[in-house]
């Protein structure tokens, strides 16, 4: 196994009483593509927030490309190279979809204020730069023809793909995509699959995947780790995690004998 | 090299135009319009903090003071002796003048960015109606604390500010403020603010350091509203903290919220209108802030996005618009 891209080592999350997160190890080798799953409530997204750093963690360690990120601001995290989409999908509304990527890659801009305001070469140089970056993902994810529309007035499934588009634009070495296949259907949740292990080769980026969709967490990861109540109970291959007795327990409930009914 | 030249142009246009209104206009035409001209600073400054970044700031008024008092006591008690050492040394009086007015009003704008500064910091923690309190609380510091000063003239105000300025410095002070605005939209930094105005949250996981954004909005924001406060105070050369209270700001917001959250063309013909409408309503007398009252209600309820909405107005975007329709005639 390659050196370990993100590690969290015994990370927890506490508000008040309750434990959101538990003790949590998980280590994700760079390259790799990763599940996350367990219940409603079980944690997921408490984890996504705890390594970009929207939540600093209660206890424990996170190690990203082997240094410390605990503590680190939100925007500092992701100039290291770490990305995320959102569950509810969150896109600058107002902006147009080219907008929005460009915003993402904000940090490779080097054009200071003053720059972008007497409008020099150092500033027409970034733009354009900008622009082609962002034009070209827009292009990768089906979206050219939406450019300049206002992304709050895109398509849902649109809005999806270009969230990804968005947390691609800043060149991250790490991609968190939490629940990218909520609200589609059969057919474009298969094409989100393709899409999925299609950026890990395109941009050589390692990804974690929170899922509820089984076919694809199962269809498209190497390895997935179950949470349930903050606590990791499972990690393993597809084929483990499918078999796994505490994981079918926390899914659905404790295994009911067929032999229930036969007896009434 | 292009930039320079439209700037020669520009400031060239300014001064004949400096030159030849006050002859084809009265008195009283001529302050309208040089308050139409502080106005619209006004309200495209705020828009940087209200409109861009979503910032709900009522204590522009406050910022606007503070460049109006520094850049007046500057001027009364050192840029008038460097007007009579300049002009000693063979410099025209009106140039002079002009590079006193130019670092007075640069001293005002900078003491307002740097009162921006100290109140954009709560803003890092403070969303929404608590942060419009924080602004409000400050605004009326300003007032009271001017209102208390000896030195400024207490509550009795400010009289004896050199009077410097004229269409041409209100002119380079808008031209100033539309173009660091439109610059700053289209720009990386631009499109930062406009992300923490839609979602913060996203902003800052995509990398935008949000604290040093509104920072930033704040910091501009308050030094042109500085700048409209200098040119303000060397205009009427005189000063009472009553200009600064707290419907100045609330005048201010109007305009904002009326030309579109957002929209720099939308704040300048909203800052005119709203400038022009009571001069205009004069002749009805008592009845003058009741209708201006109601105009902005009903204006709201049928555009409640503003007179225009985010878009902007430009030459080009007009032209767009006129010729289809010339075409179909």
């Amino acid at each position: 196994m390659s050196a370990p891209i993100l590690a969290l080592e015994q990370v927890t999350m506490q508000f008040g009483g309750l434990k959101a997160v538990a003790d949590l190890d998980l280590t994700i080798a760079e390259g790799e593509l990763v599940g996350l799953i367990g219940p409603n409530g079980a944690g997921k997204t408490t984890v996504f927030n705890v390594i970009t750093g929207v939540y600093a963690p209660t206890g424990g360690e996170l190690r990203f490309m082997g240094r410390s990120i605990r503590g680190l601001r939100p925007h500092a995290i992701a100039h290291r190279g770490v990305s995320r989409t959102f569950q509810n999908i969150r896109l600058f509304g107002s902006r147009c979809c080219r907008d929005n990527v460009s915003i993402a890659a904000h940090h490779h801009a080097t054009a200071t204020l003053l720059d972008a305001v007497v409008r020099n070469r150092r500033f027409e140089r970034d733009e354009r730069a900008l622009r082609e970056q962002a034009d070209a993902l827009l292009e990768f994810f089906g979206l050219s023809a939406w450019a300049e529309t206002i992304a709050g007035e895109l398509p849902y499934g649109q809005q999806r793909r270009l969230e990804i588009a968005r947390a691609l634009a800043g060149r991250p070495r790490l991609l968190l995509l939490d629940e990218p296949a909520a609200g589609l259907n059969p057919q474009e949740s298969d094409a989100l699959m393709h899409l999925i292990v299609e950026i890990r080769r395109r941009f050589e980026v390692t990804i974690l995947l929170i899922e509820h969709d089984m076919r694809v967490v199962m269809g498209i990861c190497e390895r997935i780790a179950v949470l349930d109540y903050g606590v990791k109970i499972a990690e393993g291959t597809p084929d483990q995690i499918r078999t796994d007795p505490k994981v079918i327990e926390a899914y659905l409930g404790e295994e009911v004998h067929a032999d229930l009914g036969a007896g009434g | 090299m292009r930039q320079l030249l439209w700037a020669v142009v520009g400031l060239g246009t300014l001064a004949a135009v400096n030159a030849v209104l006050p002859r084809l206009i009265n008195p009283y035409v001529a302050q309208v319009v040089i308050l139409c001209g502080i106005n619209v600073i006004l309200a495209v400054s705020l828009n940087l903090v209200n409109g861009f970044t979503g910032q709900f700031s009522i204590g522009h008024a406050g910022f606007m003071a503070l460049g109006a008092y520094g850049s007046a006591m500057f001027s009364m008690h050192v840029g008038t002796r460097w007007v009579a050492t300049l002009a000693a040394l063979g410099l025209t009086v009106q140039v002079a003048e002009g590079l006193a007015l130019l670092v007075a009003l640069a001293l005002g704008g900078l003491l307002a960015a740097l009162a921006g500064y100290l109140v954009g910091l709560p803003s890092l923690r403070l969303r929404g109606d608590y942060l419009a309190i924080v602004t409000l609380g400050f605004g009326e510091i300003i007032r009271v604390l001017i209102l208390n000063v000896d030195a400024v003239g207490a509550a009795r105000g400010l009289p004896g500010i050199p009077a410097w300025v004229d269409f041409f410095w209100v002119g380079v002070g808008v031209a100033a403020v539309i173009l660091l605005a439109r610059h700053l939209a289209a720009s990386t930094h631009g499109r930062a603010l406009f992300a923490i105005r839609d979602d913060e949250v996203a902003a800052e996981a995509l990398g935008v350091d949000t604290t040093s954004y509104k920072v930033l909005a704040f910091v501009l924001g308050a030094f042109f509203a500085g700048i409209a406060g200098g040119l303000f105070a060397h205009y009427l050369s005189y000063l009472n903290p009553n200009s600064f209270t707290f419907i100045k700001s609330i005048e201010v917001i109007a305009m904002v919220v009326l030309g579109g959250m957002g929209s720099i063309s939308g704040s300048v013909l909203a800052a005119i209108i709203l400038t022009l409408l009571p001069e205009v309503l004069r002749p009805v007398k008592d009845y003058r802030m009741v209708i201006y009252s109601l105009m902005l209600i009903v204006l709201m309820i049928t555009r409640p996005g503003g007179l225009l909405g985010s878009r902007e107005v430009s030459l080009a975007w007009l032209l767009k618009r006129l010729r289809p329709a010339r075409e179909q005639a």
